[in-house]
């Protein structure tokens, strides 16, 4: 080279992906999954200074160790599962819900309310209708009053149903202080008025609505007319408006649909699984579900995996504290933070190529290739293209298998 | 024809340019050697070397999509060439970012302007200027120097040399240790002070910014708001900015695609004045009569690669566009006499308001016939997407009729007027529309083709999607107009700008309408498929439908449309013949300097002119 660069060529640059293959795009996220369960076993094996074989042994132990186990494992990968599709269809039209956690709270509170007045009063069947009846509404209520305000006025939904839940939790603690005036502060559970226990446990149930839902979910997302409005509304209002979709119409349906959902898994908690409410019911699940939904890319399919992940991963750090002796939760919950962190991070090398600086070596290199090609530029090309880019292009004629994302 | 430079990394030839047997020399402003840009599977720019002279006019003139802005945005630092050298004066830089590009003297004028609206104009070209650096240790040691030089020359000062009264001031001063102590300890002050300065007593630089703007013979006051200025002045004010901030190599980005004729005759005199001046101009733009008019050579670019650079004096359109396509095209746009018209969609007195209360529309009235081409010109903004949107529907009326006479019953007429899509398609209405904003508006870029199809079907049937028609549309249009698409499922978003307009026209024909709006069609297309969507409103014409083409390039409203209404500011200022117009008084028109009714013939001198009264 004649003229020594005083300025450098910046170390790495971004690239923006066109396009990556559906199929690729899922092995980078199970890597990552994968990845990021190898690399906090070893930090945890690290941290607490035990064998990182006993680390993964415990984990599995926590999520699957007994029956009792693995009955618990999927009776809140089910609830998880319920609330993440119940977020989905807002979600996937660009409606930011992030009220699941006042919504779920909320419905369990009303089946616990409709068990605490009407408990002895009426037969324990028609209690369960009631109690279902009651719970749907107001879940259907929480979720659509944002997005009635959302349709008509457009405020902005992050922010309202945020405010939602707290009204949810302000509404439960008041309750709370006023059924249960002792200083304990905890409604012991409630006997009448309980889901019927399937097979000797609370989890079938949940697992058994939690298929229903899924089922439900894909077909009305990808094949009915109503999941096509969602997806159209949610690409772009302008294209909905332009073909005559009425715009606040489907946001305002499509809510009460979420709601509905939220509120079925606030009835199996509040009914089904714990009998009684507290400020801990949902225990954070409604926000965990945006992450799992998100993380499944809204396809329904791909969320009861997500489910199953998140789920296997509190409840498996959990026990390796519990093992090592450590009482401290917040470190199980450091754990699987940073677990979702890298699983997050890896979608950015779904979005983003990341070209490194040649050598100055290679350069020259290949400078003098190209001389001696000569009047070949055709050639030039291929020899200029790294291989990301080849790939790339085998991509295209792989294009048809991308099929339709839900 | 192919004059590509190897690629590599040749050393810089430079200072002698040959032109036409003559020699004349010129200086090489910047030279690109070998630049080659990929996005992901697209290559942009393959391998383009190009020098472009101190005090030259050069066009860069492609296609769409022939990687014209790709290549200036990476002189201009926004993209990073994958491979390739650039040399400023000779010298090899690294351009990173639009920092180190006006560290070069280099800038760039964009298509869309990148301006505060509630800035002044000034304020705007001021905007991001950093005060100069102050070293505090280097001043202090400039300050302590210049003190010592100065006692110094106080001692060998010698008063017989300086006779006279007025000896006293040119008498060095002596600095006392003490004095230059405390000026010393002083100085951070100074630099507070400075910056306090540059921040808030901005008013002299906007002096200075009009200074600039007067030497160019830009007329333009810099004290107005941005959402006071026209299109036009906001690109001036982009325009001075640039020179603000010394560029020596400007770069426009398609700048008269936003432009009436007259206004595009001023900014071609400024860019003549900027040349004389020495400036190096380049121009990216795919109009050939404009290359003609302005440059001094063209450089020809075809997907990503350079052709060939020629003098633009020894060239002509039909050899530039040989070069630009790479086969031999015509450019004649065919025009069939309409005959046996009838009135299928009447407006009269449209009036509309945005969402501040301002007349979009005022007071529109024209008659869309079947069997004809009307086409709408008019300064982009002027109401043309409010007027095709309140006829289909999707904006509110304030005030009119819309009135379409149905063909399927004996044109009885039917009252759009306030009707949502849903109901005029019920009402049997054949109303199809292209809309500007195809990704946007009239497609979704992220579902595929099949899915996009069924955006006008899918509401047949009960509850569940039919996947399968649409399919066999999207096939049928693909195989018709020739649709480059690796599939039918394959996103809309992947396939390049004339791709994406055939699918949606193709949708939208599809529905075999009577009445066909389409709103800048061809825009951001290559010549071959803005040729093929003329041809397809051609056979739209044919078929007797009432077809509503507005449009950006007066060329081709002139010799496509059989009517053509001119609209500025939301108000008709003139309806003519496609036949008889005359460039120049549609531009007047544009501008609302000129009111013309129907059927005034344009040849005629004695047409009353009105000069606009507001």
């Amino acid at each position: 080279m004649v003229n020594e660069k005083k300025e450098r060529e910046p170390l790495i640059h971004l690239v923006k992906r066109d396009h990556l293959d559906a199929w690729k795009q899922w092995a980078i996220r199970l890597g990552a999954i994968a990845g990021s369960l190898l690399f906090i076993c070893l930090l945890i094996s690290i941290v607490l200074k035990g064998s990182p074989f006993k680390v993964v042994e415990f984990m599995f132990k926590g999520a699957f160790g007994t029956n009792l186990n693995v009955n618990i494992f999927f009776r809140d990968a089910a609830i998880l599962l319920i609330i993440s599709l119940a977020v989905t269809p807002a979600f996937k039209m660009r409606f930011w819900n992030i009220g699941a956690e006042g919504q779920v709270l909320i419905s369990a509170y009303m089946s616990v309310l409709c068990m605490f007045y009407l408990g002895g009063k009426v037969s324990d069947t028609l209690l369960i209708f009631i109690s279902l009846i009651a719970s749907l509404s107001v879940g259907i209520l929480w979720a659509v009053i944002p997005a009635i305000f959302k349709a008509l006025w457009n405020t902005n939904e992050t922010l309202f149903t945020l405010m939602m839940n707290y009204i949810a939790l302000q509404i439960v603690l008041y309750s709370i202080k006023a059924w249960v005036p002792t200083s304990s502060g905890q409604l012991p559970p409630l006997t009448s008025g309980n889901l019927p226990q399937i097979a000797g446990g609370d989890y079938v149930l949940s697992i058994i609505v939690a298929i229903f839902i899924t089922v439900f979910l894909f077909i009305y997302m990808r094949f009915s007319k109503h999941g096509y409005e969602v997806s159209v509304v949610g690409e772009s209002q302008n294209t909905a408006r332009y073909i005559g979709i009425n715009v606040p119409k489907v946001i305002i349906r499509t809510l009460v649909l979420s709601g509905a959902m939220c509120a079925i898994a606030g009835f199996l908690i509040g009914a089904g699984i714990d009998h009684t409410v507290s400020i801990d019911t949902v225990g954070g699940r409604g926000f965990t579900a945006v992450l799992v939904s998100w993380l499944g890319q809204f396809n329904p399919l791909a969320i009861v995996l997500m489910s199953c992940v998140v789920v296997f991963l509190s409840k498996g750090t959990t026990r390796v504290m519990e093992s090592f002796g450590i009482a401290n939760a917040f470190f199980a919950e450091v754990a699987t933070g940073i677990c979702f962190l890298i699983i997050i991070i890896c979608e950015f090398f779904i979005r983003y190529r990341v070209i490194l600086k040649k050598s100055e070596k290679k350069v020259a290199h290949e400078d003098l290739e190209l001389a001696a090609q000569g009047e070949d530029s055709s050639e030039q090309l291929t020899a200029n293209e790294n291989e990301d880019v080849r790939l790339l292009q085998k991509d295209e004629q792989n294009d048809d298998e991308e099929g339709r994302r839900i | 024809m192919c004059i590509t430079w190897l690629g590599g990394n040749f050393p810089p030839n430079r200072f002698i340019f040959f032109s036409g047997g003559n020699s004349v020399e010129k200086t090489v402003a910047i030279e690109l050697r070998g630049i080659t840009k990929t996005f992901g599977d697209v290559v942009a720019n393959k391998n383009v070397d190009l020098d472009v002279y101190k005090g030259e006019i050069l066009s860069i003139l492609g296609e769409n999509g022939s990687g014209k802005t790709t290549l200036m945005n990476m002189i201009s630092g926004i993209y990073f060439p994958d491979e390739g050298h650039i040399y400023i004066n000779g010298e090899e830089v690294v351009i990173k970012s639009p920092k180190d590009a006006f560290a070069h003297k280099i800038g760039m004028i964009h298509q869309h302007f990148k301006l505060v609206d509630t800035f002044s104009a000034a304020d705007n070209i001021i905007l991001g200027e950093k005060c100069p650096k102050f070293d505090l240790k280097e001043e202090k040691e400039k300050l302590a120097e210049a003190h010592r030089a100065e006692n110094e020359a106080y001692e060998h000062y010698d008063e017989s040399e300086h006779p006279g009264p007025l000896a006293y001031m040119t008498k060095p001063k002596f600095h006392s240790e003490k004095e230059t102590k405390r000026k010393l300890a002083l100085m951070p002050l100074v630099g507070i002070g400075k910056k306090i300065k540059f921040n808030w007593l901005a008013k002299k630089r906007a002096d200075v910014v009009q200074d600039i703007a007067n030497r160019f013979g830009f007329k333009i006051d810099l004290k107005k708001k941005i959402y006071d200025l026209s299109v036009s002045e906001k690109q001036t004010v982009e325009i001075i900015k640039v020179l603000y901030r010394g560029a020596d190599i400007l770069i426009l980005d398609e700048p008269t695609a936003v432009l009436t004729p007259q206004e595009i005759d001023k900014l071609f005199d400024v860019l003549r004045n900027m040349k004389a001046a020495g400036k190096s101009i380049i121009i990216i733009t795919h109009k050939l009569n404009e290359v003609m008019a302005i440059s001094d050579r063209v450089a020809v670019l075809r997907k990503g690669e350079h052709i060939a650079t020629v003098n633009t004096s020894e060239t002509n359109e039909q050899q530039l566009t040989e070069m630009m396509v790479g086969k031999k095209v015509s450019l004649n746009i065919d025009r069939t006499e309409p005959h046996d018209v009838k009135n299928r969609l009447v407006v009269s007195g449209l009036t509309a308001l945005d969402i501040d209360g301002v007349k979009v529309l005022d007071n529109v009235s024209f008659e869309a016939r079947s069997g004809e081409i009307l086409g709408i010109a008019g300064i982009a903004g002027s109401g043309q997407r409010q007027l095709l949107e309140a006829i289909a529907g999707l904006y509110k009326i304030k005030d009119g009729a819309i009135t379409y006479f149905d063909p399927a019953k004996d044109d009885a007429p039917v009252d759009l007027r306030s009707k949502t899509p849903v109901q005029i398609r019920d009402l049997g209405v054949r109303l199809s529309f292209v809309p500007e904003d195809r990704l946007g508006m009239g497609l979704v870029g992220n579902m595929d083709l099949i899915d996009n199809m069924m955006l006008r079907s899918y509401r047949k049937g009960f509850m569940f999607l039919d996947r399968k028609s649409p399919k066999k549309l999207a096939e049928t249009i693909v195989e018709e107009l020739e649709v480059v698409t690796p599939s039918t499922h394959t996103a809309v978003r992947r396939l390049s700008g004339g791709n994406v307009q055939k699918v949606l026209v193709g949708r939208e024909i599809a529905a075999s309408p009577s009445v066909l709006m389409a709103a800048y069609p061809v825009r951001g297309l290559d010549i071959n498929s803005s040729y093929t969507i003329y041809n397809l409103l051609n056979d739209q014409k044919e078929k007797k439908v009432a077809v509503i083409f507005v449009g950006e390039d007066l060329d081709v409203l002139i010799q496509l449309c059989d009517r053509i209404m001119i609209i500025c500011g939301g108000k008709v200022t003139g309806i003519v013949d496609g036949r008889t117009a005359d460039k120049n008084k549609i531009g007047l028109m544009m501008m609302g300097q000129l009111h013309m009714d129907e059927g005034a013939a344009l040849t005629d001198s004695s047409t009353e002119v009105m000069p606009d009264g507001e």
